[in-house]
């Protein structure tokens, strides 16, 4: 099972800044594992979307070239405290979560 | 008690679980809170996020005819110690501004996001990219009419991040 995303949404003025965190190896494939010194294989987000009200406000596409991890800033307006924001992720092996968290005032 | 049942029961009892939890997921998905498209919207851009030269990567991104914006601001550091993980900021400032694409000229494969905005979302993003090598972050920014402007700088990285 995946990682959760870690969500943390915060209203400030009229616009909401949405930082995402994806718990992902975004291994790339050209690396050597340090025991066996084979090559791991690429594994790796390739999608991510970003929704509220069922609407997309982001939707993104991924390479390896992303860092392990990753953390992601967006910002969006027309968002209140209590919204629901779902972000979603799906990888090049097929597997996939999503996550949601609610709006806070800052 | 036969072999057969014992192992008939937890199967008869994990199938109704389980179509208890497609019925639950059926129903997140009629009230919108769950949308298997969401994630399968678009398309992954195959060819553009395999090509090993910038030329292809941008070409492949519909992005060959920009024209270079200074309304487009990209922060990051000068000089990074990790390219494992290069903390950057991108920040469009031109209407109607619609997706970023970024490109790390000397990466194995350059092109490293794409990201479209709507529905209220700014044409704004702070992400984290590896870099093989020090190089020139390009940004493509593509508008509502189809057109493209771009912006670039130059991060310079002591420790490559390409077996990260």
């Amino acid at each position: 099972m995946a990682e959760p995303i870690k969500i943390r949404a915060l209203l400030q003025g009229d616009s909401t800044e949405i930082r995402v965190l994806l718990q992902h190896p975004m291994e790339t494939g050209l690396r050597k594992g340090s025991v066996t010194g084979e090559m791991i294989p690429a594994h790796f987000i390739t999608m991510c979307t970003v929704s509220a009200h069922g609407k997309v406000l982001v939707s993104a596409q991924l390479n390896t070239s992303i860092s392990r991890n990753p953390l992601f800033v967006f910002q969006s307006k027309g968002l209140k405290v209590g919204d629901r924001i779902v972000v979603a992720w799906s990888d090049n092996r097929g597997e996939q979560r999503s996550d949601e968290a609610a709006v806070l005032a800052a | 008690m036969p072999a057969g049942s014992a192992v008939g029961i937890p199967l008869r009892r994990l199938l109704i679980r389980s179509a208890a939890g497609a019925a639950a997921v059926g129903a997140l998905c009629s009230t919108g809170l769950l949308r298997p498209r969401q994630v399968l919207a678009a398309e992954w851009n195959r060819a553009g996020f395999t090509a090993t030269s910038l030329a292809e990567a941008l070409k492949a991104s519909g992005a060959t005819a920009s024209v270079e914006s200074g309304a487009i601001t990209i922060k990051a550091v000068e000089i990074s110690e990790n390219g494992a993980q290069v903390p950057c900021e991108i920040i469009s400032s031109i209407a109607n501004s619609q997706s970023i694409a970024v490109f790390v000229d000397k990466n194995p494969m350059p092109l490293a996001a794409s990201m479209s905005f709507a529905n209220g979302a700014l044409p704004r993003v702070r992400l984290q990219l590896k870099m093989a090598e020090s190089s020139r972050i390009r940004v493509v920014v593509k508008t509502d009419d189809g057109k493209t402007y771009h912006a670039s700088r130059e991060v310079r990285v002591t420790l490559g991040g390409c077996s990260a």
